[in-house]
């Protein structure tokens, strides 16, 4: 069980667990706001965008830290 | 058709064909080397596994509330989605390797030549790698197909553009008795990562309550905003990396290189 969990953590989170956090915050904000009841359908894009330009850095800088050369 | 049944055959008709690429190299390497029949099996074996596999969870999935599917599912294909594109950010970037098809022919089929001598009839090694292969190419695909299907309750049309999908790449094996180098691959791959990074947004969203201007129209707008978003992001690693290799060769004199992250 405990194999199988992680196999499908892997398959859908992968190697960025702080773009999966993102994701849930960024939903549970949108639930709170539209609950409030206030416009709520900005948070997402927002959030795509900036989860999406971290996630890319963190990559890049990653890559410049290998140094390895392209293949 | 609405925008976004179109969207769902489009997104899992690239997925599904730029995947089905993947296995065709990997059952042809095998095939060839060892044994087609074996090969195939293993081939005949995955798909009906993936097949039970959407079989089993489509209902179930369909039967949840469709507050809780779309957040739930949206959130999910959202997080995938992401990983897709960033993915593919990096290789237009030139900052990750991209997939080559005939170089993964060529180390597929040395394997199958290391594992040693063939087995007259049923050969094991052809069968577990062409059933790998398809499997775990394909689980990406059943996700795909689940959770677009699921979120519009289209699920047979998910199903039936993958099926076209695998179809077409089928067929152009065949004919091209050869892997499908040609195939813009990498271009696909941006291509799902934005739609499913798009759609995962706009469900993700809807399930937790909010409401989108236009409703369904929105995603004319999120998908190119999406799309714009990463190509920007593209142009701009490009740039810095360029900009690096620059200082670089300034300070130590050497041809630049770019820096890649495995793949």
């Amino acid at each position: 069980m405990e194999g199988l969990l992680l196999g499908v953590w892997e398959f859908v989170v992968g190697d960025d667990w702080r773009t999966a956090l993102g994701v849930a915050l960024a939903l549970a904000l949108t639930a709170l706001l539209a609950g409030a009841p206030a416009p709520a359908w900005w948070v997402m894009p927002l959030a795509v965008i900036v989860l999406l330009a971290l996630s890319v850095r963190r990559a890049a800088r990653a890559a410049a830290r290998k140094g390895q050369t392209r293949g | 058709m609405s925008s976004a049944e179109i969207g769902l055959a489009l997104s899992v008709f690239l997925a599904c064909a730029v995947e089905a690429v993947e296995a065709l190299t990997i059952v042809l390497a095998v095939g060839a080397t060892r044994s087609w029949s074996s090969a195939m099996s293993g081939v005949g074996a995955a798909t009906l596994a993936l097949a039970a596999i959407v079989a089993a969870l489509g209902p179930a999935l369909t039967a949840l509330p469709i507050g809780v599917l779309r957040l739930v599912v949206g959130g999910l294909l959202l997080i995938f989605g992401l990983q897709w594109l960033r993915k593919a950010i990096l290789r237009s970037a030139g900052l990750k390797a991209k997939h080559d098809e005939l170089e993964a022919f060529r180390e597929e089929t040395e394997a199958a030549r290391a594992v040693g001598a063939k087995h007259a009839g049923f050969d094991g090694y052809a069968f577990t790698i062409s059933f790998k292969g398809v499997l775990l190419e394909g689980l990406e695909v059943a996700f795909i197909v689940l959770t677009f299907g699921a979120n519009q309750h289209r699920i047979p049309l998910a199903a039936a553009s993958a099926t076209v999908a695998v179809l077409l790449v089928i067929a152009a094996g065949v004919a091209a008795r050869a892997p499908l180098a040609r195939v813009p691959e990498n271009t696909m791959k941006f291509a799902v990562g934005v739609m499913l990074s798009s759609f995962g947004m706009f469900w993700g969203a809807e399930g937790a309550g909010a409401s989108w201007p236009g409703e369904e129209a929105a995603l004319l707008a999120i998908v190119p905003g999406v799309l714009l978003a990463a190509n920007v992001m593209v142009w701009a690693l490009r740039r810095a990396n360029d900009a690096a290799a620059v200082a670089a060769r300034a300070v130590s004199g050497e041809a630049p290189e770019r820096a890649t992250v495995s793949a």
